[in-house]
């Protein structure tokens, strides 16, 4: 769906994005990262908002600076910040948004309602947008995006300050437009459960560069043996002595850590070197890996650079 | 299909031609604006004097109504000096109009960070500019070359060949005119309306180009001895400019004005209208964007 080869951004003298190299495939695919890592950047130049300072990315084979109006009319976009026309009601505003995407006037007035009885503010739609709750202009946002019936949408932070009811309904509304068939969609996203509710694959870039790209699914199924424990006298030498037996570990407060182990690796090693290291192992789980693992690690600059470089060509 | 049905659906409709899409804005931009009763009372107001340009013009050739009105020989001299003072006339009217819409139309967008979402879509820059634009130029225009140029068909109807083949460039000048004085207000108040989100902060300013601008001019001919600070004054090179455009030579005799009216050449003032209306739009250029660079 979209290919991006190495792709830089440049914004104001500072490097923002530097070669970015991915493949992404998936039909929704999560953008992760702390903030300042070039997530918004990514969508705004995948938007053609910012040239690329060198490289360039192709959406549905197109080029992004080449074939940048064809590929508006085909993309949906809902921006993080507030973006409306307060003075109009929900219906003219999202209506005008429709005609100008290229719909007549007649279909988009047409497309407006359904839009709106589809987020589930039909019955505010003629009230203006300024008197709206934060709830409903996310909503409305949501609205003047899919309008034009588009097959990639842009979602940037689209349960930023829901409420939990109005998060499920808009995580349940991502997935239906989601299985919809044809369709495509981005999520970009502080809250990892957002991704891992809506998408198939997680992008995460720190510091302008992917630090991961992965099916998530795939990486459940691969760290079966992902363990959670809680240590007392854990130091730094019994943590590298636990990473010598070849697990990725990430710590935490309070002598937690996470753990991966390989498949050559038992339970019993673990305990053995804890014992060594007169360390006391108060608990220990087995977990699936959740997204915040995978992030993490990333984060760590641990997910493995042969993966990411693997799955960022494509070859999932 | 019925608004019940709550389900995604892709668009697989027609779409409409892409090079008129810019008059999506001037449409919903036009229905906004009248919209407000004070408005639109005062642009029916702004063509009560083309009314009575028609009408003066319709008396001036019809032998029954001068002798209804029991007015003899011939009231009104229709020339291009005729054309230039009603241009005048409604340049003002239009001024007034333009200070008034135009400040609203594009700080509304900024204010609400509404540009995303208009050049996410298949719409760029220029044709928001240009939808933009043609708000205030279907407004100014209607006020105007419109009725300037349907007033000089009906002198040219009633005063026949002889007035027509002696004036007859007086339409393109009409035209011309208007467009330039359209271009020059429209495109500022724009670009004022652009970089100051406040609209009357931006009404204001509007203003004070123009009159504020004109008073340095003044300060500036006063102090240096010269008249090149007339530069400054739009209205005063909007005037030279037509001057120039419908051949009026002696304007100071012909409006009995006190002392000379110094006139700058023609080519100063055409290059002086023509810059600012390019820095206008190179204003819009670098305000109008999707996202701003904070550097």
């Amino acid at each position: 769906m979209i290919e991006l080869e190495n792709l830089s951004v440049q914004l104001g003298g500072i490097s923002i994005l530097s070669n970015l190299s991915a493949s992404l495939k998936g039909r929704a695919i999560g953008l992760l990262g702390p903030n300042g890592s070039g997530k918004s950047t990514l969508i705004n130049t995948l938007l053609g908002f910012f040239p690329p300072s060198s490289g360039t990315a192709r959406i549905f084979g197109k080029d992004i600076q080449t074939h940048t109006k064809e590929l508006r009319t085909i993309i949906g976009y809902m921006p993080e910040s507030d973006s409306f026309i307060s003075e109009m009601s929900g219906v003219a505003f999202v209506r005008y948004m429709a005609e100008i995407s290229g719909l007549p006037s007649n279909e988009a007035l047409e497309r407006a309602h359904e839009a709106f009885y589809y987020v589930g503010l039909g019955e505010v739609r003629y009230r203006k947008i300024g008197t709206y709750s934060l709830g409903m202009k996310q909503m409305a946002k949501l609205a003047q995006a899919i309008v034009h019936g588009p097959q990639l949408l842009f979602l940037d932070e689209p349960t930023n300050g829901l409420d939990p009811p109005a998060r499920q309904r808009m995580i349940k509304l991502i997935g239906e437009i989601r299985d919809t068939p044809g369709m495509h969609l981005i999520l970009s996203s502080h809250l990892l459960r957002d991704v891992e509710e809506c998408c198939e694959e997680a992008l995460i870039l720190r510091d302008g560069k992917v630090a991961a790209y992965c099916n998530l699914d795939e990486e459940r199924r691969s760290n079966r043996k992902f363990i959670e424990m809680e240590t007392v006298g854990a130091k730094d030498d019994f943590s590298q002595a636990i990473e010598q037996l070849g697990c990725e570990c990430a710590w935490f407060s309070n002598g937690r850590a996470k753990l991966v182990l390989p498949q050559d690796v038992e339970m019993r090693q673990l305990y053995s070197t804890a014992a060594q290291y007169s360390v006391q192992i108060r608990k220990m789980n087995y977990r699936r890996d959740s997204l915040e693992d995978i992030f993490l690690r990333a984060m760590d600059g641990k997910f493995p650079q042969a993966k990411v470089k693997a799955q960022s060509n494509g070859s999932l | 299909m019925a608004v019940y049905r709550r389900i995604y659906r892709p668009y697989s409709g027609r779409f409409t031609n892409e090079n008129f899409r810019f008059l999506v804005l001037a449409r919903y931009g036009l229905k906004t604006l009248f919209d407000s009763r004070p408005l639109l009372a005062f642009f029916v107001a702004c063509n009560i004097p083309s009314l009575l340009f028609v009408l003066a013009i319709y008396v001036s050739h019809s032998t029954a109504a001068q002798a209804l009105l029991n007015m003899k020989g011939a009231i009104l001299n229709v020339d291009n000096f005729f054309f230039m003072r009603y241009l005048l006339f409604q340049a003002t009217l239009s001024f007034l109009i333009a200070s008034w819409v135009g400040p609203g139309l594009v700080s509304s967008d900024l204010s609400n960070d509404a540009l995303p979402l208009y050049f996410a879509r298949p719409f760029s820059r220029t044709e928001y500019v240009l939808g933009k634009f043609s708000v205030i130029a279907i407004l100014l225009s209607s006020i105007t070359w419109v009725p300037g140029l349907i007033i000089f068909g009906l002198q040219a109807n009633l005063a026949g060949w002889e007035w027509f083949s002696k004036f007859y460039w007086v339409a393109g000048s009409i035209f011309i005119g208007s467009w330039l004085w359209i271009a020059l207000i429209a495109l500022l108040s724009l670009a004022l309306s652009a970089w100051v989100k406040w609209k009357i902060a931006s009404t204001t300013l509007m203003l004070g180009v123009f009159f504020a601008l004109a008073a340095f001019g003044e300060a500036v001919n006063e102090v240096l001895r010269t008249s090149w600070g007339k530069l400054f004054n739009l209205g005063y090179l909007i005037s030279v400019v037509w001057l120039d455009l419908f051949r009026v030579e002696q304007f100071s005799e012909r409006i009995n004005v006190r002392g000379s009216f110094v006139q700058l050449p023609a080519w100063a003032a055409w290059i002086a209208l023509l810059g600012l209306t390019a820095f206008c739009l190179l204003m819009l250029n670098r305000k109008l964007k999707a996202r701003e660079v904070v550097r």
